[in-house]
């Protein structure tokens, strides 16, 4: 009886409806907590002592490299409860994860080496974080482009799930040996932000501007799985009562 | 199984329990059937390679032809070649074992191997296992035994050899076990070289980094126990949970 509504979630329409009825819910919150947050970081927030107004990058970059991995976490879950419990509705929100996921990671690299050039005096520092998340993003391309590679789409669900699930058991292989690698090569020499040392006024923007980059990403994810789900389910009559109405 | 420990199980204990000492023979019958299965999958691997010699060799001759760039490339003083030989042998030998790898599954797909292989019943997690195993034997190996030579052509000093055939060994373990769920999931997919090696690469990073720094004290003389015991580690972890991937991922291309 408690589980009618997990077991609806198997449905296409009825996801579909759903993902419309709630986009909405995600989206504006996430409108205003990244305007409120932009707000608190640009204007409000003192330029840092040692990094200027430099360090107000942080406003996007943190947030992005944050969502890069739970974007992948999100993905490799929904894969596995496709796999698992062969639910089409499951592989078709990790496959709407993937570019949402790898366009948070490549936000992440751009803003890390924007922010690298006034503070490390050139775009690519082979910094653990960066190289980490330059990883993730060919995981994140090797998952898309073997979803391409195969034709029959729920060969490619599967087969991408197998991948996902095996990405996330190297996930923290790869961090912690590209950390120690790079604790060999050289000295920490890079400023570091002491997060607990940050007062309030820059803190704030930066939890809201976290808050609001879920929200979007629930909010863009709903409207993939929209899509996606019209996509894979282009032949079923639903579809026309749908489009008509 | 799960049944016969329910209480109306246990009440019939008398006569359940020659029924499940019947069930444990049955057991270890499947699993020996299951050893044999895989031992014969790995003669008949190593059999069908040593009829293809061509195929054998030809990683190699990758390796050295790769390695025979960089004092072109880079300059021939064996000072400075003996501080990148890490990185050479290393990248050498992983696309090496990258090329190799199209040999892994392809034959056995197209005619029909892997079907049955899946059908016969036997675990196919056993059966993959041994097919990577003699993947291993056929390429990491061999490269690992030919990483001397090219160490040497490299100005690194003999006292280092041990260590370089050691952590090259050890290290191409974990590469052909994930080479091998790259190349079950790429099965049925033309022209997969590009996106198998954009799938296996960054996965292979951590065997990479461990296995050159291995390397590295080999050579400076320091003592290079620790990444290549950590590479053990990586080794046992791949043997563990990479073959479930690879037979997964073979199942599903058979579907």
């Amino acid at each position: 009886m408690a589980w009618t509504w997990f077991h609806r979630l198997a449905s296409p329409p009825h996801v579909y409806a759903l993902a419309a009825r709630l986009t909405p819910w995600f989206a504006w919150p996430a409108a205003l907590c990244i305007a409120a947050g932009l707000w608190g970081g640009l204007v409000l927030a003192p330029p840092d002592y040692q990094q200027g107004d430099g360090f107000r990058i942080l406003y996007v970059h943190a947030p992005s490299a944050w969502m890069s991995l739970m974007v992948y976490m999100t993905m490799a879950i929904a894969a596995a409860i496709g796999l698992i419990w062969r639910m089409k509705v499951a592989h078709a929100v990790a496959a709407s994860c993937a570019p949402i996921g790898a366009s948070f990671t490549f936000a992440a690299l751009v803003t890390g080496a924007l922010w690298g050039e006034p503070m490390w005096g050139t775009y690519w520092e082979w910094d653990p974080r960066l190289t980490s998340e330059l990883v993730l993003l060919f995981l994140y391309l090797g998952y898309m482009g073997l979803r391409a590679g195969i034709e029959d789409p729920q060969r490619a669900d599967r087969a991408s799930a197998v991948l996902a699930i095996v990405g996330v058991v190297n996930v923290p292989i790869i961090h912690y040996s590209v950390t120690w690698w790079n604790s060999l090569h050289q000295a920490p020499s890079v400023m570091r932000l002491a997060k607990p040392a940050m007062p309030f006024v820059m803190v704030a923007p930066l939890l809201l501007m976290l808050l609001g980059f879920t929200l979007l990403f629930v909010a863009l994810l709903l409207t993939r799985l929209r899509s996606e789900v019209l996509a894979r389910e282009r032949s079923a009559s639903w579809i026309r009562e749908v489009v008509s109405a | 199984m799960s049944g016969l420990e329910s209480p109306a199980a246990r009440t019939l204990a008398p006569v359940a329990t020659p029924l499940v000492r019947g069930a444990s023979r049955a057991r270890t019958a499947r699993s020996a059937d299951a050893i044999e299965a895989a031992r014969l999958a790995l003669l008949r691997d190593l059999q069908l390679a040593f009829r293809k010699r061509s195929q054998l060799i030809q990683p190699l001759a990758f390796f050295a032809m790769v390695t025979l760039l960089f004092p072109l490339a880079v300059s021939p003083e064996l000072s400075r070649l003996r501080e990148l030989a890490p990185g050479v042998l290393w990248v050498g030998a992983l696309l090496a074992s990258l090329l190799a790898l199209e040999f892994l599954f392809r034959d056995d797909a197209c005619d029909g191997t892997l079907e049955q292989y899946a059908l016969s019943g036997q675990p196919l997690t056993a059966l993959m296992f041994a097919k990577t195993l003699a993947h291993w034997l056929l390429t990491g190996l061999p490269l690992a035994l030919m990483a001397p030579l090219v160490a040497l052509s490299l100005g690194v000093g003999p006292a280092a050899l041990p260590g370089i055939v050691a952590a090259i060994a050890v290290g191409s373990v974990t590469l052909s076990l994930i080479g091998s769920i790259g190349a079950s999931l790429t099965l049925g997919i033309k022209r997969s070289g590009a996106l198998l090696s954009l799938l296996t690469l960054p996965l292979s990073l951590p065997v990479l980094i461990f296995g050159a720094r291995a390397t590295q004290l080999a050579i400076h003389g320091a003592p290079y126990g620790a990444p290549l015991e950590l590479l053990g580690a990586l080794a046992m972890l791949g043997i563990t949970l990479a073959p479930l991937a690879a037979a997964a991922a073979v199942r599903i291309s058979l579907e």
